[in-house]
C-alpha cells in the first residue's frame, strides 16, 4: 500500500467493496461467533428437548476434544489427506497442465474437458465405479497388481491401505480444478522468456526450472492454499467409500468427526468446538503458507 | 428462528401436496424407510377404500439418512404425522418429546382392528415401552440367529446346533479341525455390535449400570461372554474380518469357508436368491445358544410412531391399527418379508410352513432390549470399535473394555447429570 490514494479515493473503494464485506460479515462473521458461543455449551439432544437441559461449559468441549484419542487420530488423517494428498494433487495437476497446455499437444480442448471431468462428477457416482476398481477380488487395480505378481491387497478394508486408496481417489477426483487454474497460469507466461532462454541455448527442463515454476509460483500459491484447504476440509470421499471414516478410523477426518458428533449423535456444542479447531488449524495453515511464499509475491 | 424455518418447510411440503385436499379429505403423512417404505404403498389403496375420507402419503427415505431426518424434522418442527422407528431409536425420540404416548388409545381400542398387548412378543413390545409408557406399536420384528450349513455340521458329526456355548464352542472347533486353516467355523463381522451385546445380554449383563448412567462392561457377567466372543477369533475359528472386507457373504457361505453365520430375517430371502439351487436344502437356522442352555437375542425391528406435533392424531391411530392387523401383516410379510409382529399372522401357511422361519418363531419368544437410553446407538458403535483392537490385537480384553467403559461414562455424563438434578428435584418438597 505505498503512496496511498486520496481521502475520497479510499471512500470509493469502501463503497465497492461493501456488498461483499456485508455478505462475509453476515454469512461468514455471524456464523463464526455463532458456532463460538455453542462451543462454550453442551447443546444436545437433552437441550433439544429442553433448552433448561443446556448447560454453560467453558472450555470443557475442547478440553474433552484434546483429550480424544479419535479427534487425534482424526486430525492426523486430515493432516496426512492436506500434506500427502494437496501436494500430489498440484503434481498432478502441474503435469498435466503442462501436457494440454504443450505446443505439440493436438485435441487440447478434448484433454482438457476429460481431466476436468472428476471435478464436476457426483462423487457417489463416482465412488461407485471406484468400489470396483478396489474390489479385493474382482477389482481392476488387484488384477493389474496381479499380472506382476503382487498379491491381492484388501484396499478398502484393510487399514494400512484405506487411507491411500482414498487420497488416490481424492486427487483423480480433484486434480482438475487445480490444473485449470494452472493452464491459465501458464498462459499469462510471456512466450519471449521461452524463445530468448532457446537462442541461449536452454534445454526443455532448464526451461521449465528457471521460467515456467517462477512465472508459476502466485499461482501455486492460490492453488496450494486452495487445495490444502479442500483437504482439511475433506469429508465426502470417506463418508461414501468407507461409510464414514473405517475400517479402524483409518479413513476418518476431521470434518467426518464432526459431522458424526453433530448429526449423528447431535453432540452440537461439542461439534461445535471441533469445528471451531478445524477453523483456527485452517487459519494457521493458510498463514504459514502465506508466510513462506512471502519472498515470491514481491 | 427454528419457527420460521419449520413455517418455510412447511409452506413447501402444502405446495408440494398439490392442494389434494381440495375435495374434504384428510392427508396423512406417513414416513417410512428403504425397503419398507416402498412396500407399503402397496397396502395404502385398500387403507383409503377402509377410510374414504382419508388419504395416505407416504415420503419414503433412505435407511442411512432416516435417524438424522426424523431428529433434523423435530428441530425444524416438521414431523410427520407417523412414521416408522427403528426400536432403538425411541428411546431418543421419547426423550425429546418427539412422540405421543399411545397407552390411551391402546386402552380404547376395539375390535375388529384391536391392538391388544399379548398379540405381540413382549420382547419386542417392551422396546416399546419408556418409564412406564408405549410410544410405539411393534410393525415388524426382527433378531439376529444362526444360519448354518446343515451338510458342514453332518460332517462334523452334529444333525443340529447345540444349545449351550460350551457346546457350541466344542462344535465350532470340530468343523474348523474339519475344514483346514484357510476355512473358518463362523462368520462374525467385527464391524457388528450386536453379536458380543446379545452374548452379554445372554450372561445376564446389563450393559450399563447406575440406571443408565455408567458402563458395565468390565463386570464379569459382560467380560466372560467378551471373552467367549474374543476367544472365537484368537483361536481361528472366526475370521478378523469387517462386513466391507467381504463384498459378497453368499458365495464364502456357498463355498464352505465358514459354516455358520449369525444374521437376521432379511438373509432368508437373500439365501433363496443367491445361493446356487444345489445349496437350497443345505442351511437352515437355529436359535442362539446361550451359557446354560437357549439364550435371549436382540429385540429389533420397527415401530410405528405418532409424533406429538400432529394433528391428526386419530387419523394416524387408524393407520396403524389398520397396519397392525394379521391381513395386512401376512401381505406386507409377502411384499417385503419382514416378519410379522402381530403374532396371529404367523398362523398363516405362509409363516407356519416355512421351515427356516421356526428358529425365528421360537427365538422370538426369547428376545431383550438393549438399553433404553438416547445414548444407546452411540454407545453399540463405541461397543464394535473397542472390540475390534481386541480382535485385531491391539489390546487386552481388559484393556479394551476399561476403554469401553471410560467412553461410555463420558458419552453418559450429560445423562447422570439430569438423573442427579431430577432426584434432587424430587428430594426438595
Amino acid at each position: 500500500m505505498k503512496g496511498a490514494g486520496t481521502r475520497a479515493e479510499a471512500r470509493a473503494a469502501f463503497l465497492f467493496l461493501a456488498p461483499a464485506l456485508g455478505a462475509i460479515g453476515l454469512f461468514f462473521m455471524v456464523p463464526v461467533a455463532a458456532v463460538l458461543l455453542l462451543s462454550f455449551t453442551d447443546f444436545d439432544i437433552y437441550g433439544l428437548a429442553d433448552s433448561g437441559n443446556t448447560r454453560f461449559m467453558g472450555l470443557a468441549n475442547y478440553l474433552t476434544l484434546l483429550r480424544s484419542d479419535l479427534f487425534w487420530e482424526a486430525l492426523g488423517n486430515t493432516l496426512i489427506y492436506a500434506l500427502v494428498g494437496g501436494p500430489l494433487t498440484v503434481a498432478m495437476a502441474l503435469a498435466a497442465a503442462l501436457l494440454v497446455d504443450s505446443r505439440l499437444a493436438r485435441f487440447k480442448g478434448l484433454f482438457r474437458t476429460i481431466y476436468f471431468a472428476p471435478v464436476v462428477t457426483t462423487l457417489v457416482a463416482v465412488a461407485v465405479v471406484w468400489r470396483y476398481l478396489y474390489h479385493p477380488r474382482f477389482g481392476l487395480l488387484n488384477s493389474v497388481l496381479g499380472w506382476v505378481g503382487i498379491g491381492p491387497i484388501d484396499w478398502l478394508g484393510d487399514p494400512r491401505w484405506a487411507l491411500p486408496a482414498m487420497i488416490l481417489l481424492a486427487v483423480w477426483k480433484n486434480f482438475g480444478y487445480a490444473m485449470i487454474l494452472i493452464i491459465g497460469g501458464l498462459q499469462t507466461i510471456p512466450p519471449q522468456l521461452y524463445e530468448s532462454a532457446r537462442i541461449d541455448g536452454a534445454g526443455w527442463w532448464r526451461e521449465f526450472r528457471h521460467i515456467t515454476l517462477p512465472m508459476l509460483s502466485p499461482t501455486f500459491l492460490l492453488v496450494g492454499v486452495i487445495t490444502a484447504v479442500g483437504y482439511f476440509q475433506i469429508f465426502a470421499e470417506p463418508y461414501v467409500m468407507t461409510r464414514g471414516g473405517g475400517p479402524l478410523n483409518a479413513t476418518l477426518s476431521v470434518v467426518l468427526f464432526m459431522y458424526k458428533e453433530g448429526f449423528r449423535w447431535w453432540n452440537m456444542g461439542f461439534a461445535a468446538a471441533v469445528a471451531f479447531v478445524l477453523f483456527l488449524v485452517i487459519l494457521a495453515f493458510t498463514a504459514l503458507h502465506f508466510w513462506l511464499q512471502r519472498g515470491n509475491r514481491e | 428462528m427454528p419457527k420460521v424455518l419449520g413455517l418455510l418447510l412447511l409452506a413447501l411440503t402444502l405446495a408440494g401436496c398439490g392442494g389434494r385436499d381440495g375435495d374434504g379429505r384428510v392427508t396423512l403423512e406417513l414416513w417410512a424407510f428403504g425397503r419398507e417404505g416402498e412396500v407399503v404403498q402397496e397396502l395404502m389403496p385398500e387403507f383409503e377404500r377402509l377410510h374414504p375420507d382419508l388419504r395416505v402419503r407416504v415420503q419414503q427415505v433412505p435407511w442411512t439418512a432416516a435417524h438424522e431426518k426424523l431428529l433434523t424434522a423435530f428441530v425444524g418442527e416438521a414431523t410427520p404425522d407417523l412414521a416408522q422407528v427403528g426400536n432403538t431409536w425411541i428411546p431418543e425420540l421419547a426423550a425429546i418429546g418427539a412422540l405421543e404416548p399411545l397407552d390411551a388409545r391402546i386402552a380404547g381400542s376395539s375390535a375388529p382392528s384391536k391392538i391388544a398387548t399379548n398379540d405381540h412378543f413382549p420382547g419386542i413390545w417392551d422396546t416399546n415401552v419408556i418409564d412406564g409408557e408405549v410410544y410405539g406399536i411393534p410393525w415388524y420384528v426382527d433378531t439376529r440367529l444362526i444360519f448354518y450349513r446343515r451338510d458342514l455340521l453332518a460332517e462334523a458329526g452334529y444333525t443340529e446346533l447345540p444349545r449351550t456355548w460350551a457346546e457350541w464352542r466344542r462344535m465350532m472347533e470340530a468343523i474348523k479341525a474339519r475344514s483346514g486353516p484357510k476355512r473358518f467355523a463362523i462368520f462374525l463381522p467385527t464391524d457388528e455390535w450386536q453379536q458380543p451385546v446379545a452374548l452379554g445380554l445372554q450372561n445376564g449383563s446389563p450393559l450399563l449400570s447406575d440406571g443408565g448412567g455408567r458402563g458395565a462392561f468390565s463386570e464379569p457377567a459382560f467380560r466372560e461372554a467378551f471373552d467367549f466372543y474374543l476367544g472365537l477369533y484368537r483361536d481361528g475359528l472366526a475370521p478378523a474380518a469387517g462386513n466391507n472386507q467381504i463384498a459378497n457373504v453368499y458365495q464364502p457361505f456357498a463355498a464352505g469357508d465358514f459354516a455358520l453365520y449369525i444374521t437376521g430375517p432379511w438373509n432368508i430371502g437373500e439365501f433363496r436368491r443367491r445361493l446356487p439351487p444345489e445349496m437350497q436344502d443345505r442351511w437352515m437356522t437355529a436359535p442362539l445358544p446361550g451359557p446354560e442352555g437357549p439364550g435371549v437375542a436382540l429385540a429389533g425391528g420397527a415401530s410405528l410412531s405418532i409424533f406429538q406435533r400432529s394433528e391428526k392424531k386419530d387419523a394416524a391411530w387408524k393407520l396403524i391399527e389398520y397396519l397392525s392387523a394379521p391381513e395386512q401383516q401376512i401381505r406386507f410379510y409377502e411384499l417385503s418379508g419382514d416378519l410379522p409382529a402381530n403374532r396371529h399372522a404367523w398362523n398363516d401357511p405362509s409363516l407356519a410352513n416355512d421351515p427356516p422361519l421356526r428358529a425365528f418363531w421360537e427365538q422370538l419368544q426369547r428376545v431383550a432390549p438393549t438399553p433404553k437410553v438416547p445414548e444407546w446407538e452411540q454407545i453399540a458403535t463405541k461397543v464394535y470399535e473397542h472390540a475390534e483392537t481386541a480382535i485385531r490385537g491391539r489390546a487386552t480384553s481388559e484393556q479394551a473394555l476399561a476403554a469401553l467403559d471410560r467412553d461410555v461414562d463420558r458419552i453418559l455424563e450429560k445423562r447422570r447429570f439430569l438423573l442427579s438434578r431430577r432426584a434432587e428435584g424430587r428430594a426438595e418438597p
